[in-house]
């Protein structure tokens, strides 16, 4: 009988044409393979510490904690990461277990950008293919990031089915590994999609709480009270998370996007908003009408602009290990522009979510609580479009 | 046992792929009657998605212009059920899983069972995943039909072993839609598949002209053709019906002139 792989609880799965099952299946044993092999982790730390410039400094964020009177709030800085966000941690360990698995070409879906470069950077370093699917609406949104995956050697395709979005150029992805398997593999940008897609992006993402836990025991000499980290698909959540899961006193939030409220039909907060459902691979809570038709969602994030989560992050809230909670546009760019001018630190539009829930939360915490805040990338690609929801009239 | 079977008793099957409500419902009754009295052997009736990730652009096109039109999956029900009392070939229906399991599944088996619809096709329900649906399908009787593609090699043998209905082979890489020509060994999935199973199987994706369905229905049991139709439906719209049917007649003749 058959026998479902990669689950989380009810959540997870294979849900994927038949043309694909060959590929996720060498791509898992190809993975269990190298993900012990030493050869392969020297290689990829190598990449990690003398390329993206790893560790992220965990940065105590003084003056941001003194002005919210609460909490002492750490900045973990996957911003500092070449080029500019926690994206470049599971891209390269993906391009490099392509590269032993002899592919040639990597494809990838981008919503905000941030992947895509990362993805075209890789490619651009290891001698592969590279072809990007960006929903044509998020071409537009982030433009200046379509010429850096350009420079960088990357075909970028622009994708106009459905809402022009990242679930769409998902899909459009997929459809492009189902004609052309051999030589390519999908470089897959958050922990969600068909097992093993979770959990090899979940591994190569828990870089950053392996890291940042040993940084807090070492500054602090204990753990952190809450774990705060933005969630779409949920990669740099996930990561964020990962190595305080079995530190019960530790609370993990995830912030998601709730564009203009969750009480209205513009909004990406899946968790709070959605149920569960089956797409893109996998089973886990999606924004969905009653018929199972996929909603069309929002945010003025384009990297949260998803309207599903990963499967782990779906099974946490169900056990209630993780928090998620909704974050609006305002409160966001509010974000944005408070942690710019306290700490001097741009954070992209989506981190700033995750920082927005901080200003709530740190208020309500004493002065010997810890709170560490996962600034998964830099806002420089925002700015423009920060400025024109302020009413300035300013064009990249 | 479902009735998905018997579209085999005669021959070469043909069968044709409606997306229903595109561009009404009314139109799609029209269509599946004429697909019926132009030799159909059995019809795909899609039930359209939002996001259908294993369709090429004719059907994702055909899916969003039922979508706008307001066609839901309980709709469709109603439609099927009108259908039934003149059209007795048998119906499969084809959509993704997340149709199926937010109507709740054995509503969804249920109401199948009603209507008269033996088979499903769900593309993005591979053999590890069946057992989501599985149990609930048979004991109402409707056959979960399962796909072969080019690159399911070794998978073959396993797939056919536990296939009800019949085998949608997947002729060729990629999504639905028009291919100028087909270059999968298909003879030798279905020398596999004739080892493990004597449930027939039909070949689709890329499938024109009568010439193409002959030569897929000749090393098989039967052609399947969706977006060639869908095409139709999007140029003549609610007048399709008449277009769709002489070209079911066209491919059909090509069929029998191999039996």
């Amino acid at each position: 009988m058959s026998q479902s792989k990669g689950r989380f609880g009810v959540h997870g799965g294979q849900y994927v044409p038949e043309t694909l099952m060959n590929a996720i299946i060498e791509l898992e044993e190809s993975y269990n393979h190298y993900k012990d092999d030493p050869e392969f982790n020297r290689e990829l730390t190598d990449l990690l510490n003398n390329y993206a410039g790893r560790p992220s400094l965990l940065y105590r964020a003084d003056k941001m904690s003194r002005e919210l009177g609460g909490a002492k709030i750490y900045l973990k800085r996957e911003d500092l990461n070449h080029t500019g966000s926690h994206k470049i941690n599971n891209v390269l360990g993906q391009a490099l277990l392509a590269k032993k698995m002899g592919k040639k070409r990597l494809i990838a879906e981008t919503g905000a950008g941030q992947h895509g470069v990362a993805t075209a950077t890789a490619a651009a370093l290891m001698n592969m293919e590279c072809v990007i699917f960006m929903g044509e609406e998020d071409t537009k949104r982030q433009a200046l990031n379509v010429y850096r995956m350009r420079l960088l050697g990357a075909e970028v395709i622009p994708v106009t089915s459905g809402t022009s979005t990242l679930k769409d150029a998902v899909s459009e992805a997929m459809r492009e590994w189902t004609t052309r398997i051999s030589d390519t593999h999908y470089c897959l940008g958050s922990v969600m999609g068909p097992h093993p897609f979770p959990t090899i992006v979940r591994d190569f993402q828990a870089v950053i709480s392996r890291e940042s836990r040993a940084q807090i025991l070492e500054a602090e000499g204990r753990l952190p009270d809450a774990v705060l980290a933005c969630v779409g698909g949920g990669s740099n959540a996930i990561g964020s998370f990962y190595h305080f899961i079995p530190d019960e006193g530790v609370r993990l939030i995830g912030c998601e996007a709730a564009g203009r409220g969750i009480d209205t039909f513009e909004t990406a907060a899946t968790v709070n908003t959605g149920s569960i459902g089956i797409f893109h691979g996998m089973k886990s809570y999606f924004c969905q009408d009653k018929y199972g038709q996929i909603a069309p969602v929002y945010s003025i994030s384009a990297g949260l602009d998803y309207p599903g989560v990963g499967p782990e992050h779906a099974h946490l809230h169900d056990i209630g290990r993780a928090e998620y909670v909704p974050v609006t546009d305002d409160e966001a760019v509010e974000a944005f522009e408070f942690l710019s001018r306290s700490e001097g630190i741009i954070p992209a539009i989506e981190s700033a979510h995750a920082v927005a829930y901080a200003m709530k939360l740190a208020p309500t915490m004493s002065k010997d609580q810890i709170m560490l805040v996962t600034i998964s990338g830099r806002g420089d690609k925002d700015c423009a479009a920060i400025a024109r929801y302020r009413g300035e009239d300013i064009h990249e | 046992m479902s009735n998905i079977k018997s579209a085999f008793k005669n021959g070469k099957a043909f069968i044709p792929f409606i997306t229903c409500g595109d561009p009404d419902l009314e139109t799609t009754k029209e269509l599946i009657r004429q697909a019926a009295a132009n030799g159909a052997d059995l019809i795909e009736l899609g039930i359209p998605f939002s996001d259908p990730t294993a369709e090429g652009p004719v059907i994702q096109a055909a899916s969003l212009r039922a979508l706008s039109g307001g066609v839901t999956t309980d709709k469709i029900f109603d439609m099927v059920a009108e259908v039934r009392h003149d059209v007795d070939i048998p119906f499969a229906f084809m959509t993704y899983a997340n149709v199926v399991y937010s109507y709740d599944a054995e509503r969804f088996m249920a109401r199948c069972c009603e209507t008269g619809v033996g088979g499903i096709i769900l593309p993005d329900l591979p053999y590890e995943e069946k057992g989501e649906f599985a149990d609930v399908a048979k004991q109402y009787g409707i056959d979960l039909i399962p796909l072969v593609a080019p690159t399911s090699d070794n998978r073959v043998a396993m797939i056919a072993k536990d296939a009800d209905g019949f085998i949608y082979i997947v002729s060729s890489l990629g999504v639905t839609g028009v291919r100028s020509e087909i270059t999968t060994d298909l003879e030798k999935i279905v020398s596999v598949i004739r080892e493990n199973t004597d449930v027939p199987c039909a070949v689709g994706f890329g499938i024109s002209t009568p010439e193409q369905a002959a030569a897929m229905a000749g090393v098989s049991d039967g052609a399947i053709v969706g977006s060639a139709i869908i095409k139709l439906v999007e140029k003549y719209g609610k007048d399709s019906p008449k277009y769709v049917g002489e070209y079911i007649r066209t491919m059909k003749d090509a069929l029998i002139a191999l039996n």
